[in-house]
This record gives structure tokens, C-alpha cells and sequence, in this order.
């Protein structure tokens, strides 16, 4: 059931907006070096972190979809019938929602990253970088949609959640694209190691409370 | 034969309000229980402490495979119904479409069926999965006197070979049906 849960995210997320959290990203992309100004310097010093805000701000954009109609419908019900632990169920959409997000970003990453005045082996960092951070930012996206999945204005909860849980991926990710002597992607891949193990059961959990 | 559901003084409070208590279950083989009682009287709650969605606040519970269908469309709206239904993995699939007249509508878009259609599709998603326990919230809903019947046929022949059904409902069921009556 898992594989076909699996398939079935992919094919709804590809049906629905895929593109929409990468256009985001672009486009806060293309409005870093309005706002900062064209000195290349500035941009280059400031780009990764530009970078990792833009893709953790895209990443709350599939939230609403992730969750809650599985849940309006009794799909997620049905799903406990056919004996899938809320754990799998948890699993299977984080890995089918990274599908649909994780390479799509890493490749709006190429021009976002020249776009922030990254380039040569700075470009090279911020993909190791994004590559590392999508599966961490695909499995807090589902997490915080199953928290939130039910709620009014879930919407804005699910940002106002999400912000603060990304900060240490956010701190370690933005650090790695910047210095590729530190030891900051290594505690970048850290946490997001620590995210999507837990991702499921946070997620599972989250559905059995949200059952009534 | 091995009893199909088996459930002890059975309890449920739900919004600090006691919906029942003192609820015995039993199914064996081609057995049938008909829940009834008022609008709010936890007919619908009870189907779902069966099928394990809810935990009893009393009692216990024990139960073969089930299967579930409620008053939720579970089926992916934009798919035809042939391919929604597949998602589901019933190994009686093949059996389930002609049961509820379904052929003609294989190819058509969840999200296009009426009411009645729809509600086909879910009790055909029940058939198909063979499971031995159907839990039937209001299965009646919506269904016209052709689905009534096909749903009367489905019953009485997953009870000849040794299926058990609940069914939560205000008007009866064709065939012999041990009652429950719930108190509002």
C-alpha cells in the first residue's frame, strides 16, 4: 500500500502545482538583488542565505494540499483499514511530496543561485547545499500539514509552525553555501537526518490525534 | 467457525456526552446487525469504534478484516472511476464493478458522478476488497431502487459465503437482520 501511496502523491502532485513552490522560489530569487542593489560582492556574501529563505518560504506553499484532503475525505481512515500504520502513511507522503519538490527546486537552484551572485564554486556549494536541505524541508512540510490538518486557517498556523522548527536547517544550510571549510554542511546533513527520521512519527501521530 | 466481531461492553464518550454503554457485539459467519436509533444517538460512532477509527472509553473490542463505507467520497476525484477504485487494491475488483452496475461508468471522472453513483463506487470499493466484515454507514443514501436492490444482492451474498455486515441505518435492510437499537 505504501508503494501506491508513494505513486499516488507523485501523481497528484505533478497534477496539481508543482511548479508553484519553484516559481516562488525564482521569484523571491530575482527579487533578492532589487531589493540589496547590483554590487556583486554585497549579493555574493548575502546569496546563500537569500537562497535558503526563499526555498524554506516555497516549501509552505504545498502545505494545505499535503494533509488535510486526505483527511475531509476519510482517505486517511480508509488507509487505517487496510492495516497501514499512521507511521507508513507518514513515510510515503514525505518521500511522494520530495519527489514532486526536491529535484524541481534543486534545478530552479541553478539560475537562483546565479540569480544571488553565486557562481563558480560558491554555485557548487549551494546545490550540495539545497540538495541536502530539500528532503529535510519536504519532511517538515508534510509534518507541520499533518499538525495543522483541520484547523482554521491552517494556512497561516502551518507558516507561523514551520518558521522556527526550520532555523537550525536554515543556519547550517545558508552557513555551508558560504564557507566550504566549515564543518556546516556536515551539521546541515545532521539536522536534516534528525528531521526526516522523525518527520514520520510526528506526522503519524498527528493523524491518530486528528481522527474523531 | 470463529466468531467475526466480538466486542464487550462497549462504551463511548465523545464531547463529554455518553453516546452508549454496555454494548455487546457479536458476528459470526453470515451474520447481519442493524443499528438503529434517532439522528445523534452514536449509530455512526459505533461503526467507526468497530472499525478501530475511535477507541472504546469502555469495553473491548476484537474483529476480522473490515471494511468501511461511510458518507466520505474516498475515491481520487480526478481519476475515472476504474483507476480510483484500483488505487484500493481489492483482490475482488473484477467481481465489485458489474455488482454495482459500475461497467459504464469505468471511464468516467470521480468527480462527475452523482450522488447515487457515487455512493455505488463506495460500496463496490467494500465488495472489492474481500474483506469479511463490511461496515456500512447509511448505505442506502442516495441509491435509487436499482442500486437498492444491487446493494440488497451484494448483502445477501456476501453473507452466504460467510461475510458479516453492520449496517447503520433509518430504514430497513433486506433479509434477516439482528437489531440494535441505540438510545438518543
Amino acid at each position: 500500500m505504501t508503494a501506491a501511496l508513494i505513486g499516488r502523491e507523485v501523481r497528484r502532485g505533478l497534477h496539481g502545482a508543482a511548479w508553484l513552490p519553484v516559481a516562488f522560489f525564482l521569484l523571491v530569487a530575482t527579487i533578492v538583488p532589487f531589493a540589496v542593489g547590483p554590487d556583486g560582492r554585497l549579493l555574493g556574501r548575502i546569496g546563500g542565505g537569500a537562497l535558503w529563505i526563499a526555498a524554506l518560504t516555497a516549501a509552505l506553499l504545498p502545505i494545505e494540499r499535503l494533509i488535510e484532503p486526505d483527511r475531509a475525505n476519510g482517505v486517511l481512515d480508509q488507509l487505517a483499514l487496510t492495516g497501514t500504520a499512521d507511521e507508513a502513511i507518514g513515510a510515503a507522503k514525505m518521500i511522494g511530496h520530495w519527489l514532486t519538490f526536491g529535484p524541481l527546486l534543486l534545478v530552479a537552484a541553478i539560475p537562483g543561485s546565479l540569480l544571488v551572485g553565486l557562481d563558480g564554486p560558491a554555485l557548487f556549494r549551494s546545490l550540495i547545499s539545497i540538495a541536502i536541505g530539500t528532503p529535510a524541508l519536504a519532511a517538515l512540510s508534510v509534518a507541520v500539514a499533518a499538525l495543522t490538518a483541520g484547523l482554521p486557517r491552517a494556512g497561516a498556523l502551518a507558516g507561523l509552525l514551520m518558521m522556527p522548527l526550520a532555523v537550525p536547517l536554515v543556519i547550517f544550510g545558508a552557513a555551508a553555501t558560504g564557507d566550504g571549510e566549515s564543518a556546516a554542511l556536515k551539521l546541515e546533513a545532521a539536522v536534516a537526518l534528525l528531521i526526516v527520521a522523525g518527520a514520520p512519527f510526528v506526522t503519524g501521530a498527528a493523524i491518530r490525534a486528528a481522527r474523531t | 467457525m470463529s466468531s467475526l466481531l466480538n466486542g464487550e461492553g462497549l462504551a463511548l464518550i465523545r464531547g463529554g456526552r455518553l453516546l452508549f454503554e454496555g454494548v455487546d457485539l457479536k458476528l459470526e459467519a453470515g451474520g447481519a446487525l442493524h443499528v438503529g436509533g434517532p439522528n445523534g444517538s452514536g449509530k455512526s460512532s459505533l461503526i467507526r469504534l468497530v472499525a478501530g477509527l475511535l477507541h472504546p472509553s469502555a469495553g473491548r473490542i476484537e474483529r476480522a478484516e473490515a471494511a468501511l463505507a461511510d458518507n466520505n467520497l474516498t475515491l481520487d476525484r480526478e481519476l475515472p472511476l476504474s483507476r480510483a477504485l484500483a488505487f484500493w487494491k481489492g483482490p475482488k475488483l473484477a467481481e465489485a464493478i458489474p455488482a454495482f452496475a459500475l461497467e459504464d461508468l469505468a471511464h468516467v471522472p470521480v468527480r462527475l458522478l452523482s450522488t447515487g453513483q457515487a455512493k455505488r463506487a463506495e460500496l463496490a470499493r467494500v465488495l472489492a476488497s474481500g474483506a469479511p466484515l463490511w461496515l456500512l454507514d447509511e448505505p442506502q443514501n442516495g441509491l435509487d431502487r436499482k442500486g437498492l436492490s444491487e446493494l440488497g444482492d451484494a448483502i445477501t451474498a456476501h453473507r452466504a459465503r460467510g461475510g458479516a455486515i453492520i449496517a447503520a441505518s433509518h430504514t430497513p435492510l433486506p433479509g434477516q437482520w439482528t437489531m440494535l437499537e441505540l438510545e438518543a
